[in-house]
């Protein structure tokens, strides 16, 4: 059986159908902490001194689309680290696990159901701030956003940033034990990323084209490296049982698999 | 339940679930010495059994015996720690995961339905994940199956727990399974919706579909199953319910009398089939017979002809919950020794 769309899609739907009638994602994570990231830059905008340096309006433009990508690092990274132990919790990842879905497809199922409502939060979000930058900010402001690289450089980083987040939330939510905990520590795990970006928007790094393209790649190999990685750390036995299973390449003929295990505690029954 | 499947038939418009053939000449499930360790403890030891097809097999077993891990493991979501299996006519391995867990549905004992989603999101969710052809179709069919057609668009978290538990009979039934696990399908229901689920079974089974059912509920067992197994860790008895009766007890005719007899050994000594006896409280004997159609008339006669005034003469009929009692009592002396 080769690797489904038709699969992808079903775990898709179901998502963002969730998703939809999920106050808590659609109130706080989708639309308050958007509006909350959004808030700063806008202030960093609008409270640019008519008279200024050059070099302060891009830092000032730096600092400003720095809070515009928190949308894309942080607020996938909750949803995601949810997906894989939050359906453990309400007791649904059994079943799905017991149709002929492949754990790579699943996955990426999951990353997609993601990835899509983030990037239009945050393509929204900066569109929002651009049409402010354009109506009511400093002519000298608004040609430091729209004269530079800034917004290919946003649009470029959004995903890349939004990829490397989701999966580092998928992959804290199938190993931990605890929604809560999956979702500080794939926030935690985001931080490096966030780092060098705000590194950069300060000129303690100092920017430049290579450097952007360089990230960018950097980002875009975790990204896709980061699919198989956690498609690696997916282990249906464990997630149902705590124990490890299936390690081995299967031998296809009579099974005589022993799982190594991790701990001694098996499952209720 | 029965007769709602003849309804659906007898509609023309609608086929229903189909009545697939999916033997090929071999067991539904081939088991064969599959053992289950979580380190140092067993879940299930050196379990083997055959499962035809259309056949309703019990699984039964306390809390604790390796039942829900037998079923995860032939549904391939654990590996075996040694063993080999066939299940649903293909072998046991990670490899060949998808394509089993393609062939079978497993009811799990939680429902597991996405509580904001409506029953029909939830049943094209799954029917999606097996690529099935005619989701509108095969869903009505699966949701009139469980009669919860006029409740395709509420919620799921709308539903009680029984209709959610009909919910996921419906989704296990989406993929006209060739083998169909129930895992425990009626705990924590109440009678009423235990029994429309019995119901469900029971129509199912009329149909050929070959289930799985595992249970600590023996009446269950008792009335749904064409076979019984008793695991506890290890498989302690396998067989018909009536056939496990007659292997574990003595057949006896329970004979209650007015009064006690004076010398009962004078009474049931010597009489075709009688084996032995022993009293039950006042008036009241346990007859052991090698046959009770040829001893029964014989120790009426008897009777009579000693003056008793007879209440009643039947044969003792063992439940299965004798056996099941029995078999765990055994397993509790044999730890303490």
């Amino acid at each position: 059986m080769s690797f489904s769309w038709t699969r992808v899609k079903a775990i898709f739907v179901k998502e963002i159908n969730d998703y939809r009638r999920n106050r808590f994602v659609m109130v706080f994570t989708m639309t308050l902490l958007p509006l909350i990231l959004i808030a700063a830059p806008t202030a960093q905008l609008l409270a640019a001194p008519a008279v200024a340096a050059s070099s302060q309006l891009d830092a000032r433009v730096g600092v400003s689309l720095l809070y515009l990508l928190l949308v894309p690092a942080i607020v996938p990274s909750m949803v995601a680290a949810y997906s894989v132990i939050g359906e453990r919790d309400q007791g649904t990842l059994e079943p799905i696990l017991i149709t002929p879905i492949r754990r790579e497809e699943f996955l990426v199922g999951k990353a997609l159901a993601v990835l899509v409502p983030t990037l239009v939060v945050a393509y929204t979000i900066f569109g929002v701030f651009l049409a402010i930058a354009a109506l009511f900010a400093h002519p000298d402001m608004r040609s430091a956003i729209f004269a530079g690289s800034h917004i290919p450089v946003q649009v470029a980083f959004t995903p890349l940033l939004a990829g490397w987040s989701i999966w580092v939330g998928i992959a804290m939510s199938a190993r931990s034990s605890d929604v809560r905990v999956a979702q500080q520590l794939s926030v935690l795990a985001n931080l490096p990323p966030v780092a060098i970006v705000a590194l950069i928007g300060f000129n303690v790094i100092p920017p430049s084209t290579g450097l952007a393209l360089g990230l960018a790649g950097v980002l875009l190999a975790l990204d896709v490296l980061g699919w198989r990685a956690v498609a690696a750390m997916f282990d249906r036995e464990r997630l149902i049982t705590g124990a490890r299973g299936w390690r081995a390449p299967a031998t296809g003929a009579a099974l005589r698999v022993r799982g190594r295990r991790r701990s001694e505690s098996g499952p209720e029954r | 339940m029965a007769a709602d499947w003849g309804a659906v038939r007898a509609s023309g418009d609608l086929e229903p679930l189909a009545d697939v053939d999916h033997s090929n000449g071999q067991a539904a499930l081939v088991v064969e010495h599959l053992t289950k360790r979580f380190g140092d403890r067993v879940a299930f030891d050196d379990v083997s059994f055959e499962v035809g097809y259309g056949e309703v097999f019990g699984f039964l077993g306390p809390n604790g015996a390796g039942k829900t891990t037998t079923v995860r493991t032939l549904g391939t979501l654990i590996a075996p720690t040694s063993g080999s299996a066939t299940v649903a006519g293909i072998q046991l391995s990670e490899a060949n995961g998808p394509a089993i867990r393609s062939r079978i549905s497993i009811m799990p004992e939680s429902p597991g339905l996405y509580l904001r989603l409506t029953v029909t999101e939830n049943l094209r969710c799954f029917a999606g994940l097996y690529e099935l052809d005619d989701i509108p179709g095969r869903i009505e069919r699966a949701l009139r199956a469980v009669h919860l057609l006029d409740r395709a668009s509420d919620p799921c978290g709308s539903l009680s727990k029984g209709l959610r538990q009909r919910v996921a009979l419906a989704r296990a039934l989406l993929n006209d399974p060739a083998v169909l696990f129930l895992d425990e399908p009626t705990s924590g229901l109440d009678p009423v919706a235990a029994h429309d689920v019995h119901e469900l079974i029971v129509s199912l089974r009329e149909r050929g579909v070959t289930i799985f059912l595992t249970t600590h509920r023996l009446e269950e067992a008792e009335r749904l199953c064409h076979r019984v197994a008793i695991l506890n860790t290890t498989l302690r008895l396998l067989g018909r319910p009536d056939e496990l009766r007659e292997r574990l007890f003595n057949r006896t005719l329970e004979v209650r009398l007015r009064g006690s007899l004076a010398d009962p050994g004078q009474v049931f000594g010597g009489l075709p089939g009688v084996d032995g006896w022993e009293g039950s409280g006042s008036g009241g004997y346990e007859v052991a017979v090698s046959d009770p159609e040829v001893a029964a008339p014989s120790v009426a006669r008897a009777l009579v002809g000693a003056g008793a005034d007879i209440l009643s003469l039947a044969e003792s009929r063992h439940s299965l919950e004798d056996i099941y009692l029995q078999l765990i009592d055994e397993d509790v002396e044999a730890t303490r020794r």
